[in-house]
């Protein structure tokens, strides 16, 4: 697209709207599958750290497990990071990112 | 030695049976860990400190704001592992930081000798180094059943 003048304004505006937008949207946390954590032992720190149901936590176990990786918890940054945290000090190898 | 349960959970305690010969083992892998834990950029260790964020700016901060407190939480369940090695029972609490304590272990001989999740313990050459400490994977793989199992939230009742 191709314009002769373009107002200022529309052009300082734009990609503020677009960083609002990416900060606004929701974050992510993926744990991902790995060949030294035991599946029980995955299970019980979904139970103890999200307090999720024996049913609930296993299913997400196995979702890693067979999938490679599973979305186990979701919100703003500093949510995320703080889940991230409690994963990583319990040696599971989680990620976040943007959704 | 299979056939021996290590970690018994009884009401809200969890009693500990281990013989000279496992806790001579667990105390050299808590001088090692902590030994390992004084450097926590070593590549050893990279399972215990994994990257949070994909963008390397990112995470750069969030390593800033939490690593110490990774490793001192690390560090914490050392200690507690080491002060409760010949107890007889352990606390829900105790029974935890072991079992975080083990995870570590087994994370960084696991790094280490870059495990798959079909090792053949049958097919190890107890000559050979490696597979001597993938033998010792096993057995804290093994402890680390147990424990999981015995802190089971349904295991109390």
């Amino acid at each position: 697209m191709s314009t002769l003048v373009a107002p200022a304004e529309v052009e300082v505006s734009e990609p503020s709207i677009e960083e609002d937008w990416l900060e606004d949207r929701p974050w992510v946390v993926i744990v991902w599958n790995d060949p030294i954590n035991l599946m029980s032992y995955v299970t019980l720190v979904f139970q103890k750290l999200f307090g999720f149901s024996l049913a609930k936590a296993t299913k997400l176990m196995l979702q890693v497990h067979n999938e490679g990786k599973a979305v186990v918890s979701s919100g703003n940054r500093e949510k995320s990071e703080l889940d991230v945290a409690r994963l990583h000090a319990h040696g599971l190898w989680a990620t976040m990112q943007q959704d | 030695m299979l056939s021996r349960r290590n970690f018994q959970r009884k009401g809200d305690k969890v009693r500990l049976r281990l013989d000279v010969h496992e806790r001579i083992l667990l105390n050299e892998l808590l001088d090692e860990l902590e030994r390992l834990l004084d450097d926590p950029d070593d590549p050893e260790l990279r399972r215990l400190f994994p990257p949070a964020y994909s963008e390397p700016t990112d995470d750069e901060q969030y390593r800033s704001l939490v690593r110490d407190q990774l490793v001192s939480g690390r560090a914490k369940a050392l200690v507690t592992v080491r002060e409760t090695l010949v107890a007889e029972t352990l606390d829900l609490e105790q029974a935890d930081q072991w079992l975080r304590a083990l995870n570590d272990m087994r994370l960084v001989l696991g790094t280490r000798w870059d495990v798959t999740e079909q090792l053949d313990y049958g097919q190890l050459d107890p000559n050979d180094p490696r597979d001597r400490e993938l033998a010792v994977y096993g057995y804290l793989s093994w402890l680390q059943e147990q424990l999981v199992e015995a802190l089971q939230p349904a295991s109390g009742r």
